[in-house]
């Protein structure tokens, strides 16, 4: 399997604080991998950095290569066009007021990507995509905050497949959700990751297990292990990561 | 593109501050050279207006203003403060929902009408039971305190309600009354608010002039009781504009000068005790 | 103490109402604006003038104004430069309005030739309601959740984009509530427009026609004592206007309100 992102002594200050030690690692097409780690272990930053959403940060300095598709991700001067190519969904679902349909399509639109005839052929299949066509498709004009959690998450993540994106990063999407629709959310990142690279960050460590096909642990900002799901959670090589996954801390 | 964009905005930005400096600049233009002619302390304490004569003393209007200025506050802010309070700790719900927008409104009439209805009625009044011609200084504070409660009410109640409920909650289970709560408790803790909300208000009194030409009865010389007739920095400005030449436009002008000067340093204080916190 | 108080706010209350109920002494056909000008008749061309006036000093604040917010919240970091301009800002909000008028006169009547007209007029009053309108709307862009613009950003919007699409929709209540707030003080306001735009009675033409505001009709009626009666009368127009506005801005802040508890 090819290298997607293939990430290089990556480092990242906040001011004086540093937040993101060293990491180097790569994140290969067609695979979920899993980002685990306690809280402020730099996991979210590590995201923002490689869609560049850092760069909306004021006092962010990022030294070190992130290289996608063999470009150098401080290089790009469209930066929109990555923000496209990467896509991002957050913790909380952010659904924008208004409906279903337009929410889905505001990112295509700020690009003009679609022509009109295009467009409800997108709605359906981000929809089915992210499993929740079947229970809006009688309403796709109503508001997308009518929806509850679960399906208000899976809207955003349909509304980020809008815009055909190569990779799709999640910054733990469950966290606000019940055990049915994370189940959902879950099955539908199974179903992405054959056409996309997916990145999930989470502080759940049983979901790592579930999903990811390889996983990182990330803690105090340095990467301490990556490896193949079924070895960091049997056998893992390091002290500190076993003793994150057995509940010692976090 | 979105480059040029965020200049534009930043062009834009800029107008303000820019505005002000072109104020700055055209008002101590026409004024300064007067100033100089006359000499600062001679045209600050000077005693006599008398244009055609070339005297060009505005200690009378200095003292006007001071004067309607400091009986506004006087009458404004005891009842502004009170009724603050009123609303902000003791009045009912509803009552409040009706009567702070009620006062707000009071806000947005006209300065001129309110001069027309104290020339209508309040100086009558005064000029019957008191004495004097009634377009005074009496007349003036009084409306002019009506002019600026909204804004020391408004600023109050804010005041009073950004504290923190603990205060109020720890001088209660310590036993004390609402009402010795809000003396000695609440009212100190809101005092830079407060003043804050009462030096704005100062600010519009010393600002205001179509209210106070109607009202203040306009005689250049300096009064001697609240009965008296007084002319106002502004006042004086707005009557005389309109037919004033050469130095006279000029001497005008730098009263402008001095009434910028008063208000900046007015708000500057008010921005300052907004800023502390208690 | 409360009695105090709530006497006093009993005394607003009259005060407004007796304010008011005189003015409706008014007659019903004088404040009609059909007829003709003239101090006798009614006060069509005031109403002109004032529509006039007020929509140069919106036409030039508002946007004006709006790009100022939107440089303030969106666009820049605090810092030295933003300083300054929060600074000028302020003092201009403070300016009194003589100064303006003065102001005014100088720079549109005098140097630049404009003479009294409602240009000059719309264009000092313009400067007045500016950092009014610039506080409301920056109150309004920074109330819209951060979230959006997030999302807007991460989707590949540009910068303009991201406030275009994401945060203008929702702020619009708000930085609409400030331009009918500067809307409110240019009606009411007197001393700067006689210094700018004199006080024709004749039906304005054009923008460089001089011509009077409701508020300056008023204000010569009254003070000239033409005519009480229409003085009252155009007091109760002016009131009703600015009631009219004022409550148009509190609905339009309540539906702000409103649309932020569902979202």
């Amino acid at each position: 399997m090819q290298n997607k992102i293939a990430i290089n002594k990556l480092n990242v200050f906040f001011g004086k604080e540093q937040a993101l030690k060293d990491i180097s690692f790569d994140v290969k097409n067609n695979e979920i991998l899993t980002v685990i780690g306690p809280a402020n272990s730099g996991k979210s930053t590590l995201l923002l950095a490689i869609n560049r959403m850092i760069d909306r940060v004021s006092n962010a300095k990022v030294y070190g290569e992130i290289v996608i598709d063999g470009e150098q991700v401080s290089g790009i001067r469209d930066v929109e066009n990555l923000r496209r190519k990467i896509g991002m969904v957050y913790a909380m679902p952010i659904p924008l007021p208004m409906s279903i349909r337009d929410n889905i399509l505001f990112g295509a639109r700020m690009k003009r990507m679609l022509k009109k005839k295009e467009e409800n052929e997108m709605v359906e299949s981000t929809l089915r995509a992210s499993f929740l066509w079947d229970e809006v498709k009688d309403r796709l004009d109503s508001s997308g905050m009518k929806l509850s959690g679960g399906q208000q998450q899976r809207l955003c993540i349909s509304r980020t497949l809008a815009v055909k994106p190569d990779v799709i990063m999640f910054d733990e999407p469950c966290s606000g959700l019940d055990p049915i629709s994370t189940a959902k959310v879950e099955d539908a990142m199974k179903e992405l990751k054959r056409d996309h690279a997916i990145i999930l960050v989470t502080n759940n460590t049983k979901q790592a297990a579930r999903v990811g096909d390889r996983t990182a642990f990330l803690l105090m900002g340095e990467l301490v292990e990556i490896d193949d799901t079924n070895k960091i959670f049997t056998a893992p090589s390091r002290k500190k990561t076993e003793e994150y996954i057995t509940g010692k801390f976090g | 593109m979105d480059r040029f964009i965020s200049k534009l905005l930043l062009l834009a930005a800029c107008s303000s501050t820019a505005i002000l400096a072109l104020i700055a600049l055209f008002i101590f233009k026409e004024g300064v050279p007067i100033m100089a002619k006359c000499g600062l302390t001679h045209f600050l304490f000077g005693r006599v207006w008398a244009p055609l004569d070339g005297q060009f003393g505005i200690f009378p209007f200095i003292i006007g203003s001071l004067c309607v200025t400091f009986g506004s506050l006087f009458m404004g802010v005891p009842l502004g403060v009170s009724c603050a309070v009123y609303l902000a700790e003791f009045a009912p719900k509803k009552w409040v929902n009706v009567l702070k927008p009620a006062i707000e409104l009071l806000a947005g009439i006209p300065s001129v009408v309110y001069g027309f209805l104290g020339v209508m009625w309040l100086a009558p009044i005064i000029r019957d039971h008191l004495g004097g011609p009634g377009l005074s200084i009496l007349a003036a504070s009084c409306v002019l305190a009506i002019m600026i409660l909204p804004t020391i009410v408004g600023v109050s109640i804010d005041a009073i309600n950004a504290i923190p409920k603990n205060y109020k909650e720890g001088s209660l289970a310590l036993g004390a009354t609402e009402w010795q709560t809000t003396w000695r408790v609440l009212l100190p803790a809101a005092r830079s608010g407060i003043v804050a909300g009462v030096i704005l208000g100062m600010g519009r009194a010393v600002g205001e002039t179509m209210a106070v030409i109607m009202i203040s009865g306009n005689a250049t010389t300096i009064p001697h009781s609240i009965l008296d007739s007084v002319r106002t920095l502004t006042a004086n400005i707005a009557i005389e504009m309109g037919y004033a030449v050469g130095d006279h436009r000029e001497a005008l002008f730098a009263t402008g000068i001095v009434l910028f000067f008063f208000i900046m340093i007015l708000n500057t204080a008010a921005l300052k005790f907004a800023r502390r916190k208690f | 103490m409360s009695t105090t108080s709530a006497v006093c706010a009993l005394v607003f209350v009259i005060g407004f109402v007796l304010a008011g109920g005189f003015s409706h002494i008014s007659w019903g056909f004088l404040t009609e604006p059909i007829l003709d000008m003239g101090r006798e008749g009614g006060i069509l061309p005031a109403i002109v003038g004032t529509l006039l006036m007020v929509m140069v000093a919106v036409g030039i604040a508002a946007p004006l104004g709006i790009a100022s917010a939107i440089y303030l919240s969106e666009y820049t970091v605090e810092g030295k430069l933003t300083q300054a301009i929060r600074f000028g800002i302020n003092c201009l909000a403070g300016v009194p309005s003589i100064i303006f008028g003065l102001f005014g006169f100088i720079l549109f009547v005098v140097m630049l030739g404009f003479g009294w007209s409602i240009l000059s007029g719309g264009l000092s009053l313009a400067a007045m309601i500016l950092p009014t309108i610039i506080r409301t709307a920056e109150e309004a862009l920074r109330s819209v959740p951060s979230s959006y613009r997030d999302v807007a950003a991460s989707l590949g919007g540009t910068r303009w984009q991201v406030v275009t699409r994401s945060v203008l929709p929702y702020a619009l209540p708000g930085i609409l509530t400030g331009v009918i707030l500067g809307i409110g003080r240019s009606i009411e306001e007197t001393a700067v427009v006689i210094f700018t735009a004199g006080s024709a009675v004749q039906m304005p033409t054009s923008l460089f026609d001089s011509a009077r505001t409701m508020s300056v009709h008023f204000y010569i009626l009254a003070r000239e004592g033409i005519s009480n009666d229409n003085a009252y009368a155009t007091a109760a127009v002016l009131i009703c206007t600015i009631l009219v506005i004022n409550i148009t801005a509190y609905s339009l802040m309540h539906r702000l309100m409103r649309g932020r508890k569902t979202a």
